[in-house]
């Protein structure tokens, strides 16, 4: 039986969320870059599945200098996450998250409720209670969440059609730090798993799209690098590349050296 | 009455509505609300009544991660 060429094995796969189908397995955040222009060509150039935005009050510098964000929004015309970044309480995301829904119009969430503002690690604890209670009241969560193998599973019993465990805290770029875990989680948990956070390289998103993970989300890593147009279009073929590799199945390690090149009908074989 | 918009404290007539603390701080377009953090839509703005120490927050969108 012939293989699948890639083309082949990517005219047929899309990233499903909630039943959505999308042609990426990028997702895009839309913060730290040099400027807006610059997003605008990132986002162009890795063309992803959706881009994360978020709220913040208006009036205030921070919204002040995001006045045109909204008009290149609707410009740049790709679906929007929104996020709750920075809360702290399931109160504060739960308000946050309906508030969100109404200016983006969209049920798309990604709940993000921190525990501790030195590694922003998610507050697990009372992370699943929160999804549950978004779930229910319509949204299609995306839980930014640890790798921890029954958080997740806690999280796909509420409802959740995804989990986004991180590689590594936000923004540090170091990469998957506990692979052993997020291989486990990929054998173990079989809803989409999007890696978000932590990846700094393209080889990090190509390595866990090669574990078997279903996508990656990404900001710093593009946007404070020193081409993010450039950098942008490099995550979007090093996931294509993995996702390519992972449904072509990988060879098994091998503990000795196996010669690739036949060795019937060598020249002077023995002969010296 | 004394109320809080974006952490910043103003005074309001007795009776106000939420659409009134939104003329006060000229709100723009595209915006949500929240009162003492509970989401307010935007169909209840002008039949929201608000209260001494309201605190109401008016976010808007921003770039994220």
């Amino acid at each position: 039986m012939n293989a699948p060429l890639p083309n082949q094995l990517n005219s047929a796969d899309t990233l499903v969320l909630y039943g959505e189908s999308f042609a990426s397995r990028l997702l895009l955040g839309t913060s730290r870059y040099p400027s807006p222009q610059v997003l605008e060509n990132a986002v162009r150039a890795a063309n992803p599945a959706m881009i994360t935005v978020s709220l913040r009050r208006q009036g205030t510098s921070t919204t002040e200098a995001h006045s045109g964000f909204w008009d290149l929004l609707k410009k740049m015309s790709v679906p929007v996450l929104p996020n709750t970044a920075g809360c702290h309480s399931p109160q504060e995301v739960i308000t946050t998250a309906h508030m969100a829904r109404e200016v983006f119009e969209s049920d798309w969430i990604k709940l993000e409720l921190i525990g501790d503002d030195y590694t922003l690690q998610p507050d697990t604890l009372r992370l699943v209670d929160t999804a549950e209670t978004l779930i229910k009241d319509g949204f299609k969560v995306l839980p930014y969440c640890t790798e921890d193998l029954i958080l997740c599973q806690r999280l796909v019993d509420v409802g959740c059609q995804a989990v986004m465990p991180w590689a590594a805290p936000i923004g540090t770029g170091q990469g998957p730090l506990n692979p052993y875990a997020m291989k486990l989680l990929r054998d173990r948990i079989k809803v989409p798993l999007i890696v978000d956070a932590g990846l700094g390289l393209p080889s990090h998103a190509c390595t866990v799209m090669e574990w078997g993970f279903d996508g990656v989300l990404l900001n710093t890593a593009v946007a404070l690098s020193n081409n993010p147009v450039a950098m942008a279009k490099s995550f979007a073929m090093a996931v294509d590349a993995g996702r390519t590799a992972y449904l072509s199945g990988a060879m098994k390690p091998q503990e000795s050296a196996q010669a690739s090149t036949p060795l019937v009908g060598t020249p002077f074989w023995h002969q010296a | 009455m004394r109320v809080i918009v974006n952490q910043i404290e103003y005074e309001l007539p007795s009776q106000s509505m939420i659409s009134d603390a939104l003329s006060l701080i000229n709100a723009k377009p595209p915006f949500a609300v929240a009162v003492n953090l509970n989401f307010v839509p935007k169909t209840k703005y002008d039949q929201y009544p608000l209260n001494e120490n309201d605190q109401i927050e008016v976010i808007a969108p921003v770039t994220g991660g």
